[in-house]
């Protein structure tokens, strides 16, 4: 079967070198196919017509991106790697492991990639001391929603703690008003889960617990807190909530059906779309008690291991997608935050400006940390067993912290 | 076995015949069956018998996302093994395995009852058979998907059923099993009944038109009534169509897995799953390939236990 592979691949590989000249075209594998996402991709592809490259697209619907994934795997497999590939975290990693990854140093290198993006994002996109992705994008994790109509009627206040939330959720119930909007899918479910913890244990703890698996703090007092805090949070949902998908929660929040929806900031894209205007309409805080911690998660553009002809287009794709005028055009439009702390802010609108501006503070203090929930703070095996338990506790099959943190425990132990 | 005996007794008779361009048309007559075939028989021996001998291997690797050829024991085994039998609150394999298990013998038993009860009445020389016939046989044509999403809208509380019946003034109806983690899998059940049990009724109605009518009006003549009739002599008489309609809903009780993830898409906290949706996820959402494919041999030798023991009775009823 490998040798069937080996063979096939290299086959695949004369064919390429059997054109000499270089191939002006780059092959891009995605999974931005809605509407927003779709035309801030459109800025890359101007970019790359500039300089003469035409643009293959491959998109693969399904917003996950899971459908990509296994796609890409076959294409990769077969010996025919796109040029880039949209990817999330430690997928990037997986693939640079089985060697498959390209080499973007002396880019990287010549265009000061190593000063600009953040540390904490380099560790997905330098695998050994070699570039192989560029990050398009940070998208944070622990915002809060708000409908401000809903807030102005409630006479709500920012929360800055905790317990604030809880009170803030309270007046929204007495009004009559689904206080929380969540989706009951468990990537939804552990991204609000992210913020509790960093809430409830504050920096350090989450570093500690869901990027560096400690087993003593997963097993903690504080976890099985957050877990608490996790269960008085569901009191505040409307009983229809499982399997909601998350832009139909973000929808109830618009329409001020709810209050607040606990969502990274590609929920403003819908915001967006809807023709809303931060600070008018609605509001962005962070999650109650982790202002000054980012937890992020960021896409990025994964480049593999191509042909000889094929690497001056990868580099010109490389260069324009870490290219500030990019990077600001694109994440105005997609709701996140620039991949590169050197761009200025003023495309963005006050929610952007704060993110940037949040950004850059939990870079230079040390508390930029990957979601685990998204799979940037473990990798895939251990980023689901996580989400398999938060999502069980939520919906009732386990029924106590206690139970909650040994089953976490065991289900991270097992997916090590 | 029997085509080989009958190319056994040929061969004698064919190198009788002496000239050598009667017996190249012989030889050529002897062989092209086997070269036609021979195409799609390679194809299907490599494509599925080569994938399952494959994936057998690859559950005693250490695939992670990549398949990986160092074999390194059992040990996806013992994974699923614990998983069975001593994980307390239940693990996700034992969730999907006791759901097949509820799953698999509501649907066989739902369907074949539902199928030979529609197929009876059906029978009854009614007017409008040849209408009513499509419409129950028609849920067949569509894919699990689109019975998978109609049934979820249909079932969701806030959107169908209970959300009508509750404008309609019955306010105090409540229906949320899909959003149920104790009863969704019976939501899988509806939705698969619904869509199978016409196929079902169509292969009993071929049964039933099947039967020779000079036993049904001997007994008639006898005195039997409907129901004994029935109960004594027609369904006796459908043994076969039975074991037919077993085999079918029993294969696709094992290999659901569309109708899960578009009504459900796995249920509250993945309390719906099925070893398929385990197996899916497992491989290629999680990159546990070594997990998923053992999850995978063993759904193969679930099947196995129950084909294999059909087709051996089926075969030796052939050759007594």
């Amino acid at each position: 079967m490998r040798k069937m592979l080996i063979a096939t691949a290299l086959l695949a590989a004369t064919a390429f070198t059997a054109h000499a000249e270089d191939v002006k075209e780059v092959q891009m594998l995605h999974w931005w196919t809605s509407g927003g996402e779709a035309a801030a991709l459109n800025v890359l592809k101007q970019d790359l017509a500039k300089e003469g490259y035409a643009w293959k697209d491959v998109p693969v619907a399904g917003g996950g991106g899971d459908a990509a994934m296994t796609a890409l795997k076959a294409m990769v497999a077969a010996g025919n790697p796109p040029t880039a590939s949209q990817m999330l975290g430690y997928t990037v990693l997986d693939y640079a492991e089985a060697g498959k990854m390209g080499d973007l140093t002396e880019t990287a290198i010549a265009e000061g990639w190593d000063k600009a993006v953040p540390a904490a994002l380099q560790k997905f996109s330098v695998y050994d001391g070699k570039w192989v992705a560029a990050p398009v994008n940070v998208h944070s994790v622990n915002w809060l929603w708000i409908n401000k109509a809903v807030m102005d009627k409630i006479g709500g206040t920012e929360p800055k703690t905790f317990d604030d939330f809880i009170v803030l959720l309270d007046k929204a119930k007495a009004a009559g008003v689904t206080p929380l909007a969540l989706g009951g899918q468990n990537w939804q479910e552990a991204t609000m889960f992210d913020s509790v913890v960093l809430s409830t244990g504050g920096p350090e703890f989450y570093k500690k617990a869901f990027n560096d698996l400690d087993e003593e703090a997963l097993k903690s007092d504080t976890m099985k807190k957050s877990f608490d805090n996790l269960a008085k949070l569901k009191e505040y949902v409307d009983p229809n909530f499982s399997g909601r998908d998350w832009n139909l929660a973000t929808a109830m929040v618009i329409k001020g059906d709810a209050l607040v929806q606990v969502m990274g900031d590609w929920a403003k894209g819908e915001f967006k779309a809807a023709g809303k205007e931060p600070g008018t309409d609605y509001l962005c805080y962070r999650f109650p008690g982790t202002d000054g911690s980012v937890i992020y998660n960021s896409d990025m553009f994964g480049m593999f291991d191509v042909p000889e002809n094929q690497k001056a287009a990868q580099i010109a794709l490389a260069k324009a997608t870490l290219s500030k005028s990019f990077q600001s055009a694109f994440n105005v439009v997609k709701g996140s935050v620039p991949a590169r702390t050197d761009v200025p802010d003023t495309a963005f609108d006050a929610c952007g400006k704060k993110g940037i501006a949040d950004l850059k503070a939990a870079n230079d203090g040390g508390t930029l940390f990957g979601s685990l929930a998204q799979g940037y703070g473990a990798p895939p095996a251990v980023a689901n067993a996580y989400k398999d338990v938060v999502s069980k506790f939520v919906h009732g099959q386990i029924t106590t912290s206690d139970e909650a943190v040994n089953q976490l425990v065991q289900a991270i132990d097992d997916a090590k | 076995m029997a085509l080989t005996s009958a190319t056994q007794r040929d061969r004698p008779s064919a190198s009788a015949q002496t000239p050598l361009r009667k017996s190249l048309r012989a030889h050529l007559q002897e062989w092209l069956p086997k070269i036609v075939l021979a195409p799609s028989f390679a194809i299907t021996l490599f494509f599925v018998y080569g994938f399952i001998l494959w994936t057998i291997y690859l559950s005693f690797t250490n695939s992670k996302a990549f398949p990986n050829y160092t074999l390194t024991g059992p040990r996806a085994y013992q994974r699923l093994w614990r998983w069975t039998f001593e994980s307390n609150p239940p693990s996700s394999w034992y969730t999907s395995i006791t759901n097949m298990a509820i799953f698999g013998l509501l649907y066989i038993v739902i369907c074949l009852a539902l199928g030979l009860l529609l197929a009876i009445l059906l029978d009854q020389k009614i007017r409008g058979e040849g209408l009513l016939r499509p419409i129950y046989l028609y849920p067949m044509a569509l894919s699990f998907i689109v019975t998978g999403v109609a049934w979820k809208w249909f079932l969701d509380p806030g959107l169908g059923l209970e959300q009508t019946l509750h404008q309609w003034g019955w306010t105090s109806f409540h229906f949320d099993w899909i959003k149920n983690k104790d009863y969704v899998i019976y939501t899988v059940v509806i939705a698969g009944v619904w869509q199978a049990s016409g196929f079902i009724m169509a292969m009993f109605l071929a049964g039933l038109r099947g039967i020779d009518s000079e036993i049904v009006k001997a007994s008639q003549i006898d005195g039997a009534s409907p129901f004994q009739l029935y109960r004594r002599i027609i369904i006796p008489l459908l043994r076969p169509v039975f074991l037919s309609a077993l085999i079918v809903l029993a294969h696709m009780a094992i290999k659901s897995y569309d109708l899960v993830v578009a009504l459900t898409s796995g249920g509250p906290g993945g309390s719906a799953w099925l070893p398929s949706n385990f197996m899916y996820e497992y491989t290629f959402k999680r990159n546990e390939m070594a997990v998923g494919s053992a999850s995978a041999v063993i759904m193969l030798m679930t099947i196995s236990a129950i084909i294999v023991p059909y087709l051996y009775s089926e075969l030796r009823e052939k050759t007594r």
